[in-house]
């Protein structure tokens, strides 16, 4: 009887002990200038953060303490501490930065013109602008493998994935794909890059090895014109089971299994879906849905959507930090 | 009387419902396939139109079927009860009506019984409607199937006790197509089965208030939100009123002996 009462005792000390700190997802509402904060256990908003202009691409340090803010028509990139949720610092990022990538060294971040032409590379920590690369018109979608290796930036004109080298920051290899490439994730692994492409309404897969496209997928959304249907956010769970692309003003997201390539199923969201995250755990999947302004919740193990949620206006990017 | 009394003539009113409705089964399947086309082939038409604003009781975005589902859920227990009760009044059934009016208990008991009786039928084919809608991917949480229980059977009694009042006071009224144009169709067309109240509005303020008028508008809706475990207590309550209201002027009202056969057989119950 002691030993369980001193058991529960010792239960409650570690539960004051440890506050059950709730994971936050932040939405970046691109014409509020304000990021939206969503408790990730209540799924509800519980705080909105003016920020600077037309808040779009936005990501987190590799040590979730900073979130970097593509503010696009200040023509910088600011830091929130996530601490404090403030605003502590601004980064040069070229003309209207979009879309950013963090390399896995916390320190590289390359940044999408679009206006410019180039991907501009700055070093976080002094702010430095380490090198700013030529690629094709109107540049988008940019990313950068895990292993580090490879930057990834898509240019929306030229419907090309421009594949940087990260040591020499010069671009080794262009890979053409459908037209108005926007996204580009890679697997865990770094073996796999999978590409959307707005007006063609693919998404590419392509095999980083051998920098060969292995596979096209092509989307069909019951009910749904096909001009409509238009890839742009793509994400992949850890376990390289499921990849799920955003399809746009279809309304629609795409559940494909990651290694069959195969379409499992369409999922009806909010309209106009552009980015998603997954939940540390990856139990649930949130998208952006411009144009309704809102947030949709998908449940991965039930491959449902189970709610949505009210955000500011024309939400562009999420991200969930643990 | 004595409970037991009671209970025994409800056991018994049940069961001779049941029979009925075993040896019309070809009748029970029937009457499904008018929601299902409506939930397969009207639906699928209208997939794309709805997606634009979630409405309570829903958190997210539905497709049309998910939307409708509901108010075929009602459709379902209005052409039923509608039959029912008709039946009740004229049909050859009449020879059994009249013994079970002879029943020494009191005459609304028996009616309300009935009325009951003929929605456990009618819940019957709602279950396994939902269940067909489950296999065309309408998935209300599990616990919503019981939740929506209440709002089901007082719906049936809401639009059986209806049915009794229009059977017993319009005597015009007696073919089935007439109360199908005049009762069935309105009812359903002009409430929120097929569309949202908003979008009525949207469309003509006239709509909607006729749509908010319409008890059958409030029964869906209770239907809708039970079925989604959420509490709606304007649709609950006034489905409760009118209901309630409705049955007491239809037992009060019931004459058996104004109907053809029976005014030459002296007066029942």
């Amino acid at each position: 009887m002691k030993s369980l009462l001193k058991q529960i005792s010792l239960a409650a000390m570690v539960g004051l002990s440890t506050p059950a700190l709730a994971s936050l997802a932040y939405v970046s509402n691109e014409k509020d200038d304000t990021l939206s904060v969503i408790d990730m256990e209540t799924l509800e908003v519980v705080e909105t953060i003016d920020v600077g202009q037309r808040p779009r691409g936005i990501l987190l340090s590799k040590d979730y303490t900073r979130l970097y803010i593509c503010a696009s028509d200040d023509d910088t990139v600011q830091v929130l501490d996530l601490a404090t949720r403030k605003i502590v610092d601004t980064l040069p990022s070229g003309e209207d930065p979009e879309q950013f990538a963090l390399h896995p060294n916390n320190r590289h971040l390359y940044i999408a013109n679009e206006d410019d032409a180039i991907v501009t590379v700055v070093d976080v920590n002094t702010k430095d602008v380490l090198a700013q690369i030529d690629v094709g018109i109107e540049p988008e979608g940019m990313a950068v493998s895990p292993d580090g290796k490879w930057a990834v930036n898509t240019s929306e004109t030229t419907s090309m994935l421009h594949w940087i080298n990260t040591e020499t920051f010069e671009i080794e290899k262009n890979i053409v794909v459908g037209q108005r490439p926007r996204h580009v994730e890679f697997s865990r692994d770094s073996k796999i890059a999978w590409a959307s492409a707005e007006i063609g309404g693919t998404v590419h897969v392509i095999d980083v090895d051998s920098l060969e496209e292995i596979r096209k997928l092509e989307f069909r959304v019951k009910g749904v014109n096909q001009d409509r249907v238009q890839p742009v956010g793509i994400e992949l769970t850890s376990d390289g089971r499921y990849a799920f692309v955003a399809l746009g003003p279809s309304n629609h997201v795409a559940v494909v299994d990651a290694k069959t390539y195969e379409v499992l199923d369409y999922l009806l969201v909010g309209s106009r879906v552009w980015q998603l995250d997954l939940s540390q755990d990856e139990s649930l999947l949130l998208t952006t849905n411009g144009v309704s302004g809102d947030v949709s919740v998908i449940d991965v193990a039930d491959l449902k959507v189970t709610k949505s949620i009210k955000v500011g206006r024309y939400p562009w990017g999420v991200v969930i930090a643990p | 009387m004595t409970l037991a009394q009671y209970w025994h003539c409800f056991v018994g009113i049940q069961v001779r419902e049941w029979l009925r409705f075993w040896q019309q089964r070809t009748r029970f399947f029937s009457a499904l396939v008018r929601p299902l086309l409506w939930l397969v082939v009207f639906a699928a038409g209208f997939r794309a139109v709805l997606g634009v604003s979630i409405i309570p009781p829903y958190d997210t975005y539905i497709t049309y079927e998910t939307y409708i589902a509901p108010g075929l859920c009602g459709m379902i227990i209005l052409f039923n009860s509608m039959q029912g009760a008709l039946s009740m009044v004229y049909d050859r059934e009449l020879g059994s009506m009249r013994v079970l009016l002879m029943s020494p208990l009191p005459r609304p008991f028996l009616l309300v019984t009935k009325l009951l009786a003929m929605g456990m039928v009618s819940m019957a084919q709602v279950y396994l409607f939902l269940l067909i809608a489950r296999l065309l991917d309408v998935e209300p949480p599990d616990w919503g199937y019981l939740a929506v229980l209440p709002a089901l059977l007082l719906t049936s009694l809401m639009l059986g006790a209806l049915g009794l009042l229009i059977a017993t006071w319009i005597k015009q009224l007696e073919n089935f197509a007439g109360v199908m144009n005049f009762v069935i169709f309105p009812m359903f067309f002009l409430s929120s089965a097929l569309y949202p109240l908003w979008r009525m509005k949207e469309a003509s303020p006239w709509l909607y208030w006729i749509c908010q008028f319409n008890p059958f508008t409030h029964a869906v809706e209770a239907i809708r939100f039970a079925l989604y475990l959420q509490w709606n207590p304007q649709a609950f309550g006034i489905t409760v009123l009118v209901a309630v209201v409705l049955a007491v002027l239809a037992t009060a009202g019931f004459r058996p002996q104004r109907t053809r056969i029976l005014s030459s057989g002296g007066k029942a119950g």
